[in-house]
């Protein structure tokens, strides 16, 4: 159990998805202009990662690894280079699939999530979920424990940045600053602040 | 006639002017992750480069035959497949390479750079434009990530391509590496700054303030 505590604690904060290992900034920067829609986006990644990481899992220890037709008699069959196209297609299906679940019985929180479920088939951040789950070979319930971690760390990072950015609205910037320039700006410093998580941890 | 300065500038206003990471915000998530030392980040901006010409060429040339309703599968299963020939390439010939790179290959399956350009640009266009085009794009984008890349091996490690240019200190040398310059952070605020000079370089590309302080509305009444 604790074991599974410190993974969900290193996915979430040490190696946090945006900040630490740069995945799906083209989303963080783009819609975090305010809190609200920040969260929204949050909650859209914590769903879809903590769904698509172990179905992911699933398929490629039973189909696509090294081995796994053994009971079929192929013993030798390796088809893990196919990986990328099914992860690719398991996450643009369960992202639909998962959109009208939500749609036929959650119609707040689906009118909630709004255009960024669909949007979340080509993020970057959900595939590198499912690449990190293999280059690590997590299993079942690891890997469950951590699409949520990598997912609430994004959340927590793209809602603080949407805070600050509500905040610098009003301020005066250099024209050249404004929007993308300091966003980066802010991105790097919020980056300094994770990069103490991951010193703790090297330290305890 | 009228041709080929017309070639001539959709290859060139990607470069700088038109850039897809620091204007488009296109393609930024593996920008930054590759961008420790300069042999990364070349292998990656031509990887990138490469699959982005090939998907643009392909997507082009059937963009006559993909129904609309499924075009985006069609685009991210041709990306997908070229990503997975060369990461398979990269694995046989640059072994240690694309160990450093691990799963930042994989992830030009997702760079929007890719998906943004045969979205916007590829499928209303003849294969040749096209390609040339997302060639344009591949080297912009390959700029930036050179630029990233050799700032941050070049402070950090005083080396570019593994060659001392800087001699270190503790080397006999002169210059104390900066160890920030090879975390996280450097890459945000490297790029930051980048987007500034070039946004001060041509105004216009400056985003409009969202709000204008209420001393200066009054003003201008």
């Amino acid at each position: 159990m604790t074991e599974l505590w410190t993974l969900f604690l290193t996915a979430a904060f040490v190696d946090n998805m945006p900040l630490i290992l740069f995945l799906g900034l083209c989303t963080f920067l783009a819609l975090s202009k305010r809190p609200d829609a920040a969260l929204g986006l949050g909650v859209a990644m914590t769903a879809v990662l903590g769904v698509t990481v172990p179905l992911n899992q699933l398929i490629y220890s039973h189909v696509l690894a090294p081995g796994a037709w053994g009971w079929a008699g192929m013993p030798e069959l390796d088809l893990s280079y196919l990986a990328l196209i099914a992860f690719i297609g398991v996450i643009a299906a369960a992202v639909q699939v998962l959109e009208m679940v939500l749609d036929r019985f959650f119609p707040a929180i689906h009118a909630a999530f709004g255009v960024f479920l669909p949007l979340l088939t080509v993020q970057c951040a959900i595939l590198a979920g499912s690449l990190f789950m293999v280059e690590r070979s997590y299993s079942l319930v690891e890997s469950t424990v951590f699409g949520l971690g990598s997912g609430v760390g994004f959340a927590v990072a793209v809602v603080m940045l949407g805070a600050i950015r509500s905040r610098l609205a009003y301020a005066n910037l250099p024209s050249g600053m404004r929007g993308l320039g300091i966003g980066f700006v802010l991105a790097g410093l919020m980056s300094l602040g994770f990069a103490a998580f991951s010193q703790m941890a090297a330290a305890s | 006639m009228a041709r080929r300065p017309d070639v001539w500038r959709v290859l060139t206003e990607p470069l700088i002017r038109q850039n897809p990471v620091t204007l488009q915000i296109l393609g930024i998530c593996s920008a930054l992750a590759v961008t420790t030392t300069m042999a990364t980040a070349l292998t990656m901006a031509v990887s990138l480069t490469v699959v982005l010409t090939l998907a643009a060429g392909i997507i082009s040339s059937i963009r006559r035959h993909i129904p609309d309703s499924i075009r985006l599968i069609v685009q991210i299963v041709i990306v997908a497949s070229l990503v997975i020939v060369i990461d398979q390439v990269l694995q046989a010939y640059l072994a240690e390479i694309s160990r450093a790179l691990s799963v930042y290959v994989g992830l030009i399956t997702t760079n929007c750079l890719v998906l943004g350009r045969t979205e916007a640009y590829a499928r209303h266009h003849p294969p040749l434009p096209a390609m040339v085009d997302a060639f344009g794009n591949g080297l912009g984008y390959s700029l930036v990530l050179l630029i990233v890349g050799g700032l941050r091996e070049l402070f950090g490690k005083g080396e570019l391509f593994g060659v001392v240019v800087l001699p270190l200190a503790d080397a006999g040398g002169w210059f104390t590496p900066l160890s920030l310059m090879l975390l996280a952070p450097s890459a945000f605020f490297i790029l930051g700054l980048l987007v500034w000079a070039i946004r001060s370089w041509w105004p216009e590309q400056a985003e409009a303030p969202e709000h204008v302080p209420p001393g200066r509305a009054e003003a201008a009444e």
